[in-house]
């Protein structure tokens, strides 16, 4: 392996996440199927597709949170154990209790486990990380307040601090938009481009059509199978559209005049 | 000592320390949303002491023990696995898993132990009042009630748990899937947590029988829950409402008073706590919202 490294011409980095022949399956039911992708590093990058098309799956297939009924993932072209602290996850708001007695300073502080390892607690270092993630959110003034008396985008916004505070090299979030306030979505939006230009990836499951051309560079069509992947410019026409959500026609006409705008230069 | 002092004294240090220990690991149960679970690992615990009973007749074997943490840990791997077929509900499948085994152990000790001093009552009442006449001795050397050293055995395990892996199971109680993304396995933490549960009501059982372990377990945790927002001081009260259970609860059985089952006088005293809290709590309780509503 490594002779042949050497001697690799030096071509673009490899792959920030590679997912080949991918099948997971809940009981007997595929909820992937054969996906083949490979997503580029320093990108923004969008999964999109219907309901139950396997993208929260895919997620946490990368993660490793759901055993893989074939295929496998590699992540900077390694396995993922050795990778596992590079990778920064972003469940759904909902998926956790918010009234679990703790402080938002303190879920921030949970990005920092991984680096710690098992038994180590965090300690000034951590504690001035995470002071400074919340900042960067726009939230340093509510590292106190406990969490279920935060608003649904403040809540969003403690879950990116969280994952600022991993120190990832990747960033994993399912459905980061789901829910917030428009002062949120450009907060949120503004950090996804700053962890770009730092050469970090980010890959979001996103289910708003309308912008996926103007907050991601590429984008992962998924229904069960992958129907298409790769620059937004070049993928994310009205064919793959049509192959992935079949003939829903709203959809897809949101997606068009998005489209459109983009090309008339309307959208930066 | 006078003989009564001395009675009484280990009473209620036994009773302090089923509190404590048990309190100790409520909360996590509590913001788990399993303190069922809890009440099955307690009941379903049984087969395992009448098995451990059977093979070795002796009350205080390390078999007893082991095979009632097994019990504990079958009923937990039992109710997971009626849960991933997707044919029954949560609440359904603990339902069904923990009578069963419960019964099993009832039918193994009328069977089989039916001439010994393990009779159902005590299981299910526990007899914490018979706990200073338990001596131990080792080799001759005399070293005080055996129910004691046990209890402050597993105390002292849950205490260590709980502070060596205080981090570990607080990010895995909140966030399981962020937890196993970061490498901290919360299979192996809620198996270590339930593993602690089956060791906690082994000892706890044999003081206050397998209907009240769960008063301990999730009652101070779910009163300290009422009054704090963080997890530290919700583990600090949760110990702190245990502990004036088992002292309140003892004055509360005395002959002068009540006159009745010590155990029953300890979960008495920590649901009356509850109640007191529950109306009274500062910001959530009953008091404070009805002030809200005349003012």
């Amino acid at each position: 392996m490594a002779s042949s490294a050497t001697l690799a011409p030096l071509t673009a980095a490899p792959p920030a996440i590679e997912v080949h022949d991918l099948t997971v399956a809940y009981h007997t039911q595929p909820v992937l199927w054969d996906v083949d992708v490979a997503m580029p590093p320093g990108k923004l990058i969008a999964i999109v597709g219907p309901n139950g098309a396997g993208k929260s799956t895919l997620l946490k297939a990368i993660l490793g949170l759901v055993p893989l009924t074939t295929g496998w993932v590699r992540i900077d072209d390694q396995a993922l154990a050795a990778r596992r602290q590079t990778l920064a996850y972003i469940p759904q708001r909902t998926s956790v209790d918010w009234d679990f007695p703790t402080s938002a300073l303190d879920v921030v502080l949970m990005g920092t486990y991984g680096r710690l390892g098992w038994f180590r607690r965090p300690g000034q270092r951590e504690r001035d990380l995470a002071c400074r993630c919340l900042e960067q959110m726009g939230i340093a003034d509510l590292a106190q307040r406990q969490i279920s008396q935060l608003s649904g985008g403040q809540q969003q916004r403690v879950f990116l601090a969280r994952a600022l505070a991993q120190e990832a090299r990747t960033y994993l979030m399912d459905e980061p938009f789901a829910g917030v306030d428009a002062t949120t979505e450009r907060t949120i939006v503004e950090l996804l481009r700053q962890l770009r230009d730092q050469g970090r990836t980010v890959v979001a499951v996103h289910h708003d059509l309308q912008t996926v051309p103007e907050y991601f560079d590429w984008v992962v069509l998924l229904n069960l199978r992958l129907v298409a992947a790769g620059p937004v410019e070049e993928v994310f026409n009205t064919e793959n559209l049509h192959s992935t959500y079949g003939g829903q026609l709203k959809i897809l006409s949101q997606a068009a005049a998005a489209l459109l705008a983009k090309q008339q230069g309307l959208v930066s | 000592m006078a003989p009564d002092v001395y009675y009484s004294l280990v009473v209620v240090a036994c009773g302090i320390l089923v509190s404590a220990s048990c309190s100790l690991l409520g909360p996590f149960l509590v913001l788990r949303r399993m303190s069922l679970v809890g009440d099955a690992i307690s009941h379903a615990i049984l087969p395992g002491i009448a098995l451990g009973f059977i093979l070795t007749h002796s009350r205080q074997s390390l078999a007893m023990t082991l095979g009632a943490a097994a019990a504990g840990l079958v009923t937990v791997w039992l109710i997971e696995l009626l849960l991933k077929s997707r044919r029954v509900s949560e609440d359904t499948s603990v339902a069904l898993v923990f009578p069963m085994l419960f019964a099993l152990g009832v039918l193994l000790m009328e069977r089989f132990a039916r001439y010994v001093d393990l009779d159902p009552e005590c299981v299910i009442y526990g007899d914490i009042e018979f706990a200073p006449f338990d001596q131990w001795s080792l080799g001759g050397l005399a070293l005080g009630p055996r129910p004691l050293w046990i209890l402050a055995g597993v105390t002292l395990f849950n205490l260590l748990l709980v502070v060596l892996l205080y981090k570990e199971l607080k990010l895995t109680t909140f966030d399981p899937a962020l937890g196993d993304a970061l490498g901290f396995h919360s299979g192996w933490m809620h198996y270590i947590l339930m593993t602690a549960v089956a060791l906690t009501c082994v000892a706890a059982f044999e003081s206050v029988g397998a209907i009240l372990v769960v008063a301990f377990l999730i009652v101070p945790a779910a009163t300290a829950y009422l009054i704090t927002d963080r997890l530290s001081r919700l583990l600090a009260w949760s110990v702190g409402f245990g502990v004036l259970a088992a002292v309140g609860g003892y004055g509360l059985a005395r002959e002068e008073l009540l006159d009745c089952s010590v155990a029953g006088g300890m979960a008495t005293m920590a649901g009356l706590i509850f109640a007191g809290v529950w109306m009274a709590a500062p910001r959530q309780g009953l008091l404070a919202q009805l002030r809200r509503r005349l003012s």
